[in-house]
C-alpha cells in the first residue's frame, strides 16, 4: 500500500469535483474491494476521498412507482428492505447469494457496481494484465495459464475477464438505471446496461463514468412481478464468486427476462435472448452465448448455463 | 523408559478417571479469549520489535541478474534491507529441499528473494513494491505429470513386489485397470507461517514462530546459519493449524532473523497469504495406475499400484501408493513411486502424506471393483480384509478391526437401504447417492520427552511437544493428571519450547502416542523419585495422596521441589508387527441434476486407533479431517499455469477449502479398541485417519447419484454435466 492523503466531504458535487481537481483520487465507501487492492499494490490511489458521509443511504419511493437506492446503502440493508423482498426479489437473492454476512454489512451499491475482477492474474502484480497495467499484456490467455473462472463472452483478446457481481445481475434484469453527479454538479442517469465497458483494446476503462464522477443512486422502475428466481452456482456451497449465475424474471405467461452473471465482463442479458424466453432454455442461451469465445478450461460455461436456467424453469 | 514389550494388564490406564474422558480442551479459554498467544502477537516478548515484510521471486526459474533496493532503502520507515544476492546461499535444514534464501538461482515461484525491515508493518509492504529485479528466466520446462508418468511406468525397482502380479492381473475373472489424478493440495493453515526473531547482535538467536517441531526447527536453524544450538532458542506455544506445512523451518523464521542482524532489532515477519501457494510446501499433483484382479468369489489376487508425484531435486514428492501394500489382502502386490523432478514449489509432506492421496484413487478403484463383481463394496472390503501383512505375511498387525468399522459404519448408516442403482434415487432436482470409503494410515512413533515437577501438590510438565490446535495440552495433562493421581486443575503444562526436553513434536499422526507415552515415563520417573525420597515401594499415587504401607501422604504436603526427566525410548518387538489405524468413512450426497453442483449431505466415520485419549479432542481432530477431505474431493485445486510454473490461485477465495455451508451432520464413532504393541497407553494417533479414504467415499456417493464415474479430483460439475441424466 502506497502512502495517499485523505479527505472526507459532505456533499456529492463537492465529492465529484475534489475526484476530478486531485490527481489520482479515488473514492472509498465500504472499502471491502479497494483496500484489499491497496494493500496488494493493485490500486495506489494519491488521495482517497471517503464518501461514508454523504448520506445517500436511503431507500426512497420515486413518482415512478420505483424505488430510488443510495449509493451508500449497504448490501445487508438493500437485501433486508421489505419492498425489496416484496417487489424485487431476485435482488435480495442475488445479493444474499454474494460474499459474505460480514462483506455485505461494509459493501455499499454504488461500490458494488464498482467492484473489480478477481481475474487471478490481475491480482499478481508480478504478471502481466492489460487491465491493472495497459499495455503488458494478458497472462490469462498465454498458453497453460488458468482461465477456469473467467469470462466466455464480451471479452477482448486484451482481456477475458469477469465483471464478480451478484448484485449487478440481479439489477440489470430489472433494468436498473445509474444515478450520477459529475465534477460541474450536474446529474445524469445510465442504463445498466451501459455503465459498464466491455473490454475491447482498453480493459483499464470499466465504466461509463467520467473521471471524477461519483455514483449518487440506482433506481428501480416499477415492479414487474412474476416469477423471480436467483441461481448462483460454484464449487462450494458458500463465499465463492459464480462459475455461471442466472438471474431469472418469469411471467405467468411465460415470457420474461435472463440475466447471466459469471461469463462476461458485465452482467449479460440481451433482448433478443429475452424474447426466446418462451422457448425454452436452448433457445434462450443460443441467442445469449451465440457469440461466445470460451477457453478451453471454461467452454462448460456455456452448458452450464444453459442447465441451469433450464433447471430454474423446470423446478415446481 | 523403554517400551520393550507389549502393554499387559495396566490397571492405570485401563482404569483410567482422567485419560479417556470427554474433556474440553485446557487452552480453549486462551483461544475463544484471542489471548493465546501466536506467533505474530509476541509483542511482550522483545522490546522495539520492528516490521519485516517479504519479496517473492517473479519468476517460476532461473536466475536473478540484478536487483536494485535503492528506492526501498530510501522509503520512510525503512531500517534494513536484506536481497538474496547479498546473501551466500544458506545451508539447507533437515528436510528442506528448495534453499530458503541466499544466492542468485531462483527455484520456484515466490521464493523469497529479500526482505524489507521498517518500523510499520504498511512501510515495510510498501518499500518492498519498490525494488527492482531483473531475471534471467530458466529454460521451459514441461510440467505434464501424466506425460512423465507414460514415460517412467514400469521402469526401474518396484518399491514393492510380492508374489506374480503380471500373472494374477493376465488370468484374472475380474480385472481393473484404470488411471486416477489429484492435483496439488495447499495445507492453508489459518495463521499463516510467522516469525518474531531476535538475532540483534548477531550471536544469540531467540525465534518465536510457529512450528509444528521444535527440536527440528531447532536443528535447522543451527545449519542454516551456522550456529549452535546452545545459541537458539525456539518457542512455539500455540500453533494456528500446520497440517504438516510447518514441520520445517520456513522462510518466515529465515528472513526475520537475517532482518534481525541487519537492523539490530528484533523483527516480525510473516508471509503474506498470496505467498503460501508458491513459497512453503504443498502436497504434490499425483498421477496414478491402479490395476485390480479378483477371483469370481470376489477376492483379490492382485493390486499393482503405480503412482507419479512431482518434487524439486532430492525431494520426496507425494508417494500415493504407501499404503497399497498393507491395506487389503493380496498374494500378489506390486507398487511404484516415482518422483518427478520440476521446478514448482517444493512438494512435501501434508495431513497423512501418501495415503491420503493415495485412498483418494484405490477406494474408488475398490468401489470400481465391487461393481463389476456385482459385490456390494462393503461386503467386498470385508472379504479382503487382512489381518497380517499382505506384503510379508509373517508380520502381523498389532490390531486391526477394519472389518468392525465397516459393519458398525454400515449399520449406522443406514447403508443397507441404499439404491444401488446409479442415478436413480431423487429429491426434486437432486440427485442422492451414498459411497464408502476404507481408510487406512501407519502409526508411527517416535522418541518423546519430558520433565515432571511436583511442587506443593501441583505438577509441571515441560515438554517441546507442540499442540498445532490437535489438543496435545489436554491430553498431555489428563496423562500426568491420571499417572500422578491428581486432577486437571493440579497440571500445569509448559510446551513448544526449545528449552524443554526433546518431544515427538507433531506430525505423521505420531504426536498423541509418542508424547503422552513420553509424559508417562516422566511422570513414572518422578513417581520412583518421590518413592525414593519417601523410603517406600510402589507406591500408589490416587486423590492427590502417595500411599504405600503406612505411608499415606497429601503430595501437597510434600517438601520442596521434586522432579524427574525422561523419555519414551520404542523397542525394536514394535518391528514385529505392523501398526497401523483404520477406518470407514460413509457419505451421502446430493447433486443436482441440472448444474452438477454437488453438496454433501451427512457424513460418518468410524474409526478404529487404539485408546481414545480424550474423545472430545480426537472427534474434532477427526471431524476437521473430513472437512479438509470435502475441500479435496470437490474443490481444492491449486491451479498449475504450465506456461509460468507457478500456482496461480493465491488466497482462500481462488483455492476453495470447504467452508461451513459445505459441512453437514457429521458422526464420528470410535471403536472402542486397545492397541498393547502401539504404546504403553496402548494409544494410537488420529489425526490423519479423519483424512484418508473421506475423499474417495464422496467420489462414490457421487457415481452413486449420477452414475458418472469421476476419477480426476477435485469432482466438479464441469466433469459430471456431460454425462448427467435428463432433468426430471
Amino acid at each position: 500500500m502506497r502512502a495517499f492523503s485523505y479527505e472526507k466531504v459532505s456533499d456529492p458535487a463537492q465529492a465529484a469535483a475534489r475526484a476530478a481537481e486531485v490527481e489520482g483520487a479515488k473514492f472509498l465507501a465500504g472499502g471491502t474491494n479497494l483496500l484489499d487492492l491497496m494493500k496488494l499494490e493493485i490500486e495506489r490511489p494519491a488521495h482517497v476521498i471517503d464518501v461514508n458521509g454523504l448520506g445517500l443511504d436511503e431507500i426512497t419511493e420515486t413518482d415512478e412507482g420505483g424505488l430510488r437506492i443510495g449509493a451508500l446503502v449497504t448490501n445487508t440493508a438493500l437485501s433486508a428492505d421489505a419492498r425489496i423482498r416484496r417487489d424485487y426479489p431476485v435482488l435480495t437473492r442475488a445479493i444474499a447469494a454474494g460474499a459474505s454476512g460480514q462483506l455485505r454489512n461494509k459493501a455499499t451499491t454504488g461500490g458494488n457496481l464498482l467492484q473489480r475482477t478477481r481475474c487471478p492474474y490481475f491480482y499478481d502484480t508480478a504478471q502481466p494484465c492489460n487491465k491493472r497495467a495497459p499495455g503488458s499484456g494478458c497472462a490469462a490467455l498465454s498458453e497453460g495459464a488458468f482461465s477456469r473462472q473467467l469470462g466466455v463472452i464480451g471479452t477482448s483478446d486484451a482481456c477475458i475477464a469477469t465483471h464478480p457481481s451478484d448484485m449487478a445481475v440481479g439489477m440489470r434484469v430489472l433494468d436498473a438505471m445509474v444515478e450520477t453527479v459529475t465534477p460541474e454538479g450536474m446529474t445524469r442517469t445510465i442504463p445498466l446496461e451501459e455503465f459498464h465497458l466491455l473490454p475491447g483494446d482498453t480493459p483499464e476503462q470499466e465504466s461509463a463514468l467520467m473521471p471524477g464522477e461519483l455514483i449518487t443512486a440506482v433506481t428501480l422502475p416499477a415492479p414487474v412481478g412474476g416469477e423471480q428466481k436467483y441461481h448462483k452456482v460454484r464449487d462450494r456451497a458458500s463465499y465463492a464468486f459464480a462459475l455461471v449465475s442466472v438471474a431469472l424474471i418469469r411471467q405467468p405467461d411465460g415470457t420474461g427476462r435472463v440475466a447471466l452473471g459469471g461469463v462476461a465482463p458485465k452482467p449479460w442479458r440481451s433482448a433478443a435472448a429475452d424474447a426466446e424466453l418462451p422457448n425454452g432454455a436452448a433457445a434462450v442461451m443460443a441467442e445469449l452465448l451465440g457469440g461466445a469465445r470460451p477457453t478451453e478450461e471454461n467452454a462448460f460455461k456455456i452448458t452450464l448455463a444453459e442447465r441451469t436456467l433450464a433447471a430454474m424453469l423446470a423446478e415446481e | 523408559m523403554k517400551f520393550d514389550k507389549a502393554a499387559g494388564e495396566n490397571t492405570l490406564f485401563d482404569n483410567a478417571e482422567v485419560v479417556g474422558r470427554p474433556t474440553h480442551r485446557v487452552d480453549g479459554p486462551l483461544k475463544v479469549t484471542g489471548t493465546a498467544p501466536y506467533a505474530y502477537e509476541r509483542h511482550d516478548v522483545a522490546e522495539g520489535q520492528l516490521y519485516g515484510y517479504p519479496l517473492g521471486s517473479a519468476i517460476g526459474h532461473g536466475r536473478i541478474v540484478s536487483m536494485d533496493a535503492e528506492a526501498a532503502r530510501n522509503s520512510p520507515g525503512v531500517r534494513a534491507v536484506v536481497t538474496t544476492l547479498e546473501i551466500d546461499p544458506l545451508e539447507k535444514g533437515m528436510n528442506n529441499v528448495a534453499r530458503l534464501f541466499g544466492g542468485a538461482e531462483v527455484q520456484h515461484y515466490h521464493q523469497a528473494i529479500a526482505v524489507v525491515v521498517a518500523d510499520s508493518f504498511e512501510q515495510a509492504r510498501a518499500a518492498a513494491s519498490l525494488i527492482e529485479v531483473e531475471y534471467e528466466k530458466g529454460d521451459p520446462e514441461d510440467y505434464d505429470l501424466g506425460a512423465a508418468f507414460e514415460r517412467l511406468q514400469g521402469s526401474g525397482e518396484m518399491d514393492t513386489d510380492t508374489g506374480d502380479v503380471e500373472s494374477a492381473l493376465s488370468g484374472a475373472a475380474v480385472m481393473l485397470d484404470e488411471m486416477y489424478h489429484t492435483p496439488s493440495h495447499s495445507h492453508m493453515a489459518m495463521e499463516p507461517h510467522a516469525s518474531v526473531v531476535d538475532w540483534s547482535d548477531g550471536d544469540r538467536m531467540t525465534v518465536w514462530t510457529s512450528n509444528q517441531m521444535i527440536n527440528w526447527n531447532h536443528g535447522s536453524l543451527a545449519t542454516t546459519f551456522g550456529l549452535d544450538k546452545e545459541k537458539i532458542r525456539v518457542e512455539s506455544p500455540y500453533i494456528g493449524g500446520g497440517f504438516g506445512g510447518k514441520l520445517w523451518l520456513r522462510a518466515d523464521a529465515v528472513l526475520a532473523a537475517l532482518g534481525s542482524r541487519a537492523a539490530g532489532a528484533p523483527v516480525k515477519v510473516a508471509l503474506p497469504r498470496p505467498m503460501i501457494m508458491n513459497n512453503t510446501t504443498h502436497r504434490s499433483e499425483t498421477v496414478q495406475r491402479i490395476r485390480m484382479a479378483a477371483g469370481e468369489d470376489g477376492k483379490l489376487t492382485g493390486i499393482w499400484h503405480e503412482a507419479a508425484s512431482h518434487t524439486l531435486p532430492d525431494g520426496r514428492g507425494e508417494n500415493a501408493t504407501a499404503q497399497t501394500p498393507y491395506f487389503y489382502a493380496s498374494e500378489a502386490i506390486r507398487t511404484k513411486h516415482h518422483t518427478v523432478s520440476m521446478s514448482l514449489p517444493e512438494s512435501a509432506d501434508m495431513r497423512a502424506p501418501g495415503e491420503a492421496s493415495g485412498l483418494m484413487a484405490l477406494e474408488i478403484a475398490m468401489d470400481e471393483m465391487a461393481e463389476k463383481l456385482g459385490m456390494d463394496p462393503v461386503a467386498f472390503r470385508k472379504l479382503n480384509d487382512t489381518q497380517v501383512n499382505p506384503s510379508n505375511p509373517d508380520q502381523r498387525f498389532s490390531d486391526r478391526h477394519f472389518v468392525e468399522c465397516l459393519e458398525r459404519g454400515a449399520a449406522t448408516f443406514g447403508w443397507a437401504d441404499r439404491n444401488t442403482a446409479p442415478g436413480a434415487t431423487r429429491d426434486g432436482q437432486w440427485l442422492i447417492g451414498h459411497g464408502v470409503a476404507g481408510a487406512y494410515r501407519g502409526a508411527l512413533v517416535l522418541p518423546s520427552g519430558a520433565r515432571a515437577l511436583l511442587e506443593g501438590g501441583k505438577l509441571v510438565v515441560e515438554t517441546d511437544m507442540t499442540d498445532i490446535g490437535t489438543g496435545s495440552y489436554t491430553i498431555l495433562a489428563q496423562t500426568a493428571a491420571e499417572t500422578m493421581g491428581l486432577t486437571l486443575d493440579d497440571i500445569e503444562m509448559r510446551m513448544g519450547n526449545s528449552a524443554f526436553p526433546v518431544s515427538s513434536g507433531s506430525g505423521g499422526q505420531f504426536g498423541a502416542a509418542s508424547s503422552s507415552a513420553g509424559v508417562y515415563a516422566a511422570c513414572m520417573a518422578l513417581r520412583a523419585r518421590i518413592a525414593e525420597e519417601l523410603g517406600v515401594e510402589e507406591p500408589e499415587f490416587r486423590e492427590g495422596r502417595v500411599i504405600a504401607g503406612n505411608t499415606n501422604r497429601a503430595l501437597s504436603e510434600l517438601e520442596g521441589e521434586i522432579d524427574a526427566v525422561d523419555s519414551i525410548e520404542w523397542g525394536d518387538f514394535q518391528d514385529e508387527y505392523q501398526m497401523a489405524t483404520f477406518g470407514a468413512h460413509f457419505v451421502e450426497v446430493g447433486v443436482h441434476a441440472g448444474t452438477g453442483e454437488t453438496r454433501v449431505r451427512r457424513m460418518l466415520a468410524v474409526c478404529d486407533s487404539g485408546r481414545i485419549l480424550n474423545p472430545v479432542t480426537a472427534r474434532s481432530q477427526v471431524i476437521g479431517g473430513m472437512t479438509m477431505a470435502v475441500g479435496a474431493a470437490l474443490s481444492e485445486d491449486m491451479a498449475l499455469d504450465s506456461g509460468r510454473g507457478m500456482f496461480a490461485n493465491h488466497d482462500l477465495a481462488g483455492y476453495e477449502v470447504a467452508v461451513h455451508a459445505d459441512i453437514p451432520e457429521q458422526e464420528v464413532i470410535f471403536l472402542d479398541t486397545l492397541d498393547p504393541v502401539a504404546s504403553p497407553l496402548k494409544a494410537k494417533g488420529v489425526g490423519e485417519l479423519g483424512v484418508c479414504g473421506v475423499a474417495a467415499a464422496v467420489a462414490n456417493a457421487v457415481y452413486n447419484a449420477t452414475g458418472v464415474r469421476v476419477r480426476d479430483y477435485p469432482v466438479t460439475l464441469d466433469k459430471l454435466i456431460g454425462g448427467l441424466p435428463p432433468l426430471g
